[in-house]
């Protein structure tokens, strides 16, 4: 089968992705899914509060990605569900499985990789303990409660006060648990301040910083945790120690994201984000296969998902109709001096139409900074935050005019005090 | 006199609000803007919030629906509003903004679908 443009992944980037490839002209898509439905992770997340940046107001998960299924089906763009990509190549084919088709070979002009992201999972924390059930990702909780409708337990602690971590502690307090506590490592959270309150503060959940879970007790089910506060350098305090009885851990520890199908086509990874290396339009270090999403970099709100996505989309099509322009005259974008990383890396300036919308994580928190953009010494914008935080993504626009007259060199992004 | 502590939720900068209650009278300090003065008030006078949940389906493609309030409804009435909720089991199909509960509790607002189910 030759397809113009395939995309991979039928979660909120794939759905973007496809609605704008579409509106720019192309007529040839086809978007592949590995569960029983599109709309990805949307599905599960319940919980209101997405949408506020694209449709001014506040939707479910589910309403969101309806939104962009219910344009996917109305362009009438392909989709085949169910269909798990097996493998890419870098001129790029792509294999993938269904029970109605079988195996599939797809020869594609244009590749949008769309995968998202992952939990990481208790493996990746090397909690000592035994093996019991009861110890599973929030995200897998939020699945079993919210799409196949199981209580997963009735005395819970929760690891990590990531968003998925807060947003559940309130669903099972909700549906008759009892949330004994969050514990956080760093002495900050890295979830949204909204969700702080209203997921843990309305129900009087306690949450620990500077504390972790440093042993797993039990034989069949979980029976209860140790945990202990850690020091400065994130080790536990001997002699804090103290059990806490729980029959259900949510580790909510961090997201990967899933870059196992790139890696294979052989497009360049950023060691700090684990996505791939992408450009003003979103393409990889290989010609033709673009990237958007969790996938690029672990995203906050879906909103900028979608924006990153549409690019994305635009990208490809741009691609496909050869009027994406290649040139040796590139810009590269690197954090410094506080920003840990910034997504696009690499600006074609000819390729940009208004302006490159940066998007950075920073390595600490801070007050009173100025979030700057520097070629050289010279400053090309710079704006005031009273405060950043990791958990908090920041960006910075830079015009096209400013990036054609920069045309080729280094910008970087770094923090200053006021 | 009565004092609270909240977090401000308006903006990542997340004030840390003290309010003084003094009878009808309530003030707010640790705000750095307007809306923290807001938020404030509208929290100790009338708490509210948008409640999401899941409902049974029947013949439905899906074991559940989503659910949310249509509107927020008083924070004091959340498990109230959960028993509710956990009553009721739909038959599919189900469409994104069918109404689910009407007038939950008296509260003027509607508990809607958030999300389609088809009949098998």
């Amino acid at each position: 089968m030759e397809r113009e443009i395939v995309i991979i992944g039928g979660g909120p980037a794939g759905l973007a992705a496809a609605v704008e490839a579409r509106k720019n002209g192309i007529e040839d898509i086809l978007i592949l899914e590995r569960d029983k439905s599109l709309g990805g992770i949307l599905q599960q997340c319940i919980h209101n509060g997405f949408g506020l940046h694209i449709f001014g107001e506040q939707l479910t998960g589910p309403e969101y990605a309806d939104r962009f299924i219910k344009e996917v089906e109305k362009l009438n763009i392909e989709y085949k569900l169910d269909t798990m990509v097996l493998h890419i190549s870098s001129d790029k084919t792509i294999q993938a499985i269904n029970p109605e088709d079988g195996i599939i070979n797809i020869k594609a002009k244009a590749i949008i990789l769309a995968m998202g992201c992952r939990e990481r999972t208790r493996g990746a924390l090397n909690i000592p303990g035994t093996r019991p059930a009861g110890v599973l990702t929030a995200g897998a909780a939020q699945r079993f409660v919210n799409i196949e409708g199981h209580m997963v337990g009735k005395k819970v602690v929760i690891l990590g006060s990531g968003d998925i971590g807060l947003i559940m502690a309130r669903r099972m307090t909700l549906e008759g648990a009892k949330v004994e506590m969050v514990v956080e490592l760093m002495p900050y959270s890295t979830g949204l301040k909204r969700n702080i309150v209203q997921c843990l503060d309305d129900f009087n959940i306690p949450l620990l910083f500077s504390h972790t879970v440093v042993r797993i007790h039990g034989k069949e089910r979980l029976e209860g945790v140790t945990i202990a506060k850690v020091g400065d350098d994130r080790k536990p305090i001997p002699g804090t120690e103290r059990f806490v009885e729980c029959d259900t851990l949510l580790l909510s520890v961090g997201l990967i994201p899933e870059n196992e199908l790139s890696r294979e086509a052989g497009v360049k990874i950023n060691d700090i984000t684990s996505g791939p290396v992408v450009d003003e339009s979103m393409q990889t270090s290989i010609d033709g296969i673009f990237a958007c999403g969790n996938v690029v970099h672990v995203h906050d709100l879906v909103d900028f998902v979608t924006e990153e996505s549409r690019l994305a989309g635009r990208g490809a099509a741009k691609y496909i109709k050869k009027e994406l322009k290649k040139s040796d005259e590139r810009i590269y974008a690197k954090g410094n001096g506080g920003v840990r990383y910034v997504v696009p890396c690499i600006i074609n300036s000819e390729n940009v139409d208004n302006e490159v919308n940066f998007f950075m994580r920073v390595d600490n928190v801070y007050r009173n900074v100025y979030l700057c953009a520097k070629q050289g010494d010279t400053v090309i914008t710079k704006v005031k935050k009273q405060m950043v935080s990791p958990g908090e993504m920041e960006h910075l626009k830079i015009k096209r005019e400013v990036l054609k007259q920069i045309k080729k060199g280094e910008i970087t992004f770094h923090l200053e005090e006021v | 006199m009565e004092v609270k502590k909240m977090i401000c939720i308006n903006c990542p900068l997340g004030c840390s609000l003290e309010i003084t209650i003094d009878g009808e009278e309530i003030n707010v300090s640790g705000n750095k803007c307007k809306r923290g003065r807001e938020y404030g008030i509208s929290e100790i006078k009338d708490p509210r919030r948008i409640v999401t949940s899941t409902v049974r389906v029947l013949n439905g493609d899906k074991m559940l629906v989503s659910v949310k309030t249509s509107r927020e409804i008083p924070k004091k009435l959340i498990f109230d509003v959960m028993k509710e909720i956990n009553g009721v089991k739909l038959k599919a199909p189900v469409s994104i903004g069918d109404i689910v509960i009407k007038d939950i509790l008296g509260t003027g607002v509607d508990v809607v679908a958030t999300s389609n189910a088809k009949k098998i």
